[in-house]
């Protein structure tokens, strides 16, 4: 295992900075914000990153993607936390694809992971049903109806849900045990309302009303469909934790360069010890949540065994460091970091937004506890 | 020789050469072997250890063959150092000779200063000890005092160092004395290895809260220091010092690694642990996962860091960060043991030999964040450094 980025790796975090400084920049998430975007992302950038064979990421050769691997789909949410960029990526190129990869069956892969990887469609994943991240409480019901399914129950707070064309829903079925279920987001029964978040992007809650499934919207692929859910929110969660890590990373540089210019007492604030200190304390903090983001990610692609353990741990410290970053940005900015002007604000709210998906750092930490046994 | 041939010749001599008594991991300070004129072996045992690894070149494997090591590449001292983790071995001989002065002796040293000085260390003949803080100069350690005349082929040397460890046991110095009195503080320092055993120069102890005391004041009465010993050119001793000090950073990190007592030993210990073997105070809980994510995260950090140092990318004053992260995170370690045990932490003096150990270990961590350049200083350092701020 390597902490060092391949040239392939290399030449596609090089790209991908380049492509959302041009194509994605924080004054895109404005724009969705002040127009009250129904959606809340960019189809056309969508479009786009399908073009630079971003979607497909994940996704084999065979189905058309370029199967590059958690490192590489890592590396872009990254460079899109640095940029603030809403997309269905997370959702659909990471979650949705990790679940049909994992738990589809070879006819369900030809259907999906083709339209997955040319950015024809988008995927919700719909997991939580409370407030908080529980993984386990899932009371979404399938039962058997002939041969497919009813479904019945809520989701909340679905990540890329108001724009998506599907959602794969976490159910229970009548052994108990936790299902994955692709449903058309236009079948009947289906209802969804936009939530607007903090962060500005418009997830939706699900009402799922006696839905009329087909046999084939059950993911019955792999042996275990409930070991595939668990696998594909451990990946979601990496690939989360590297999104915050971008986050932190670009309110950090911010503020740096803020620090650096902002003059008071006659000289530059970043001069003063009690600021240099902080940022100093933050600069080291991250450097843990950078190696532990890494490492997560290359886990997932060369030894998966590991994956729990790694995972909750780089969500855990991504999530702390990302809200520090956003909380210490706002006071070394100082008055303007309250301001809708400056950006600052942005990457704290996003923070705490992504912080918050998929489980946040006590979650995390909690799962860290059980993994090791105590 | 194949790394992988390495490895099985490896390993096949520390299975003939290792004694049974000396694979068992180092439990407290007394297991450590420091060596030095007057060292008496705890064992027969840790007496053959060392003997059988100074013969190999192997307290010191990536040192030349000719100055005591082994002259194994890195990747090679990586596989013994692996091989011997497989089977506990201890390690045979630890010292500031070898940590911080060896480094700097093979980077600044004449040939002859290297040939006198480095085998004993490697056969741990020779104990050192580090003379760089004074009453009067701690963080701010160029301001120091102690004073160095030039009378022929030697310095005269007189002034007062502070916390120097194990300077009673030790049985020579390294130290900064100013030889150039008129010289901007940085530059009139040189860097002077003196022997203790001359009438000049005393030792008296400094009890710690630990209630142990391997710290001393050293004191210089017109002590003799040859010129051949002076490592560098006169006044070039700043630069010594900074450089032996990023090693002796490293070795504190290093040290600050997580074996030993761990918070949830402790609490099963301490029997407080639920039906389910977890730790019954929820929060207590919380703080030990916060502490286990830290722990995997810094020893994770140390790797890649190597791995990008390998890579050129280079390290400097990122060590700083380390130093800063190593140290706070082990502090909590200890802060956290001591909880995890309630009132059996506090035992400070009982029938056995390891009873007030951990409460020791405890009050010792603290200085962590002290020896070896604060976490203020370190922060500074990643500050001005790494982050470029301006000065002030
Ligand atoms: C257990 C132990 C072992 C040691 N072993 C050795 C040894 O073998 N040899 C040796 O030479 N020395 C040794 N030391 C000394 C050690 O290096 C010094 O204690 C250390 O550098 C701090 O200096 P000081 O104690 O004088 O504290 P001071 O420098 O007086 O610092 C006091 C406080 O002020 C803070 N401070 C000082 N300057 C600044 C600044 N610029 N910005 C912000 N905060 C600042 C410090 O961080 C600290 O919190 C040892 C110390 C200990 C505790």
């Amino acid at each position: 295992m390597s902490f060092i980025l391949n040239e392939e790796e290399q030449m596609l975090r090089d790209s991908a900075k380049a492509f959302l400084a041009q194509s994605a920049p924080v004054s895109a998430l404005r724009k969705l914000r002040d127009e009250s975007d129904p959606v809340g992302f960019s189809k056309q950038l969508w479009a786009s990153m399908a073009e630079m064979g971003w979607t497909g990421i994940l996704v084999e050769e065979d189905h058309g993607g370029v199967d590059m691997g958690y490192a590489a789909a890592g590396l872009l949410l990254q460079e899109m936390g640095r940029t603030l960029t809403a997309s269905p990526f997370l959702a659909t190129s990471v979650l949705a694809a990790s679940a049909l990869k994992l738990a589809g069956t070879d006819a369900q892969k030809a259907a999906w992971l083709p339209k997955i990887a040319a950015g024809e469609t988008v995927i919700a994943f719909a997991v939580d049903e409370r407030a908080r991240h529980n993984p386990d409480h899932v009371e979404t019901r399938a039962t058997k109806d002939g041969n497919g399914f009813r479904l019945n129950g809520k989701k909340r707070f679905v990540s890329c849900g108001m724009g998506a064309d599907a959602v794969i829903v976490a159910a229970r079925t009548e052994d108990d045990r936790i299902n994955l279920f692709l449903v058309d987001t236009g079948a009947k029964g289906v209802e969804r309302t936009p939530r607007r978040t903090v962060d500005s992007h418009v997830p939706a809650d699900f009402a799922f009303d006696d839905v009329k499934l087909d046999g084939d919207a059950l993911l019955a692929g792999a042996e275990d469909s409930e070991t595939a859910y668990r696998h594909v929110l451990d990946a979601g969660r990496a690939c989360l934790a590297a999104e915050s890590l971008g986050v932190a990373e670009e309110a950090f540089d911010r503020t740096i360069d803020y620090i650096k210019e902002r003059e008071q007492f006659g000289q530059p604030i970043g001069s003063f010890q009690g600021l240099q200190h902080r940022a100093a304390h933050l600069y080291s903090e991250m450097e843990l949540a950078r190696t532990l983001v890494l490492k997560a990610l290359r886990v997932l692609d060369e030894t998966p065994s590991q994956a729990p353990l790694w995972c909750a741990a780089a969500k855990a410290k991504a999530t702390a460091v990302s809200r520090l970053a956003g909380s210490e940005g706002i006071q070394m900015y100082g008055g303007v970091g309250m301001t809708d002007e400056y950006d600052i604000g942005l990457y704290y709210k996003r923070a705490q937004a992504a912080g918050e998906f998929l489980g946040d750092d006590s979650w995390a930490a909690g799962q860290v506890a059980k993994l090791a046994g105590y | 020789m194949s790394l992988e041939e390495f490895r099985a010749e490896t390993r096949a001599w520390l299975e003939a050469n290792c004694p049974k008594s000396m694979r068992s991991p180092i439990k407290s300070e007394a297991d450590i072997c420091w060596g030095g004129r007057n060292w008496e072996f705890k064992s027969e045992d840790q007496r053959l250890w060392l003997e059988r690894m100074a013969e190999k070149g192997w307290t010191v494997p990536t040192w030349p063959k000719e100055y005591g090591g082994a002259g194994l590449s890195k990747e090679e001292a990586f596989v013994l150092k692996e091989e011997m983790r497989r089977i506990n071995a201890r390690s045979p001989l630890d010292s500031f000779g070898i940590w911080m002065l060896g480094p700097a002796l093979l980077k600044f040293g004449t040939h002859e200063q290297k040939l006198e000085h480095l085998p004993p260390i490697a056969r741990g003949e020779i104990r050192w000890c580090q003379g760089y803080s004074e009453p009067g100069a701690g963080s701010d350690l160029a301001s120091l005092r102690t004073k160095g005349v030039l009378a022929g082929d030697h310095y005269v040397v007189n002034g007062q160092k502070v916390w120097t460890s194990y300077a009673d046991k030790s049985d020579w110095i390294f130290a900064l004395v100013r030889t150039e009195p008129e010289a901007p503080k940085h530059e009139g320092i040189s860097f002077l290895l003196i022997d203790m055993d001359q009438p000049g120069v005393t030792t008296k102890p400094i009890k710690l809260i630990s209630g142990k005391s391997p710290f001393c004041e050293t004191f210089f009465d017109d002590a003799r220091a040859l010129v051949k010993n002076r490592l560098g050119k006169a006044g070039e001793g700043w630069t010594i010092a900074k450089y032996l000090l990023s090693h002796e950073r490293a070795s504190i990190v290093s040290e600050a690694g997580f074996g030993g007592l761990n918070p949830v030993t402790a609490a099963q210990t301490a029997g407080e642990v639920d039906e389910k073997g977890r730790i019954a105070d929820p929060i207590l809980r919380g703080k030990v996962a916060e502490l286990t994510i830290d722990g995997l995260a810094f020893e994770a950090t140390m790797r890649r860091v190597k791995e990008e140092a390998d890579h050129g990318e280079g390290v400097g004053a990122r060590a700083s960060a380390l130093k800063y992260l190593g140290t706070e995170i082990n502090k909590r370690r200890h802060e956290l043991n001591m909880s995890a045990l309630g009132s059996d932490g506090l035992l400070w003096e009982g029938d056995r030999e390891e009873d007030g150990e951990v409460a020791r270990n405890w009050l010792r961590a603290r200085a962590n964040s002290i020896e070896g350049g604060t976490s203020e200083i370190q922060l500074n350092i990643v500050a001005k450094r790494v982050l470029e701020l301006p000065g002030g």
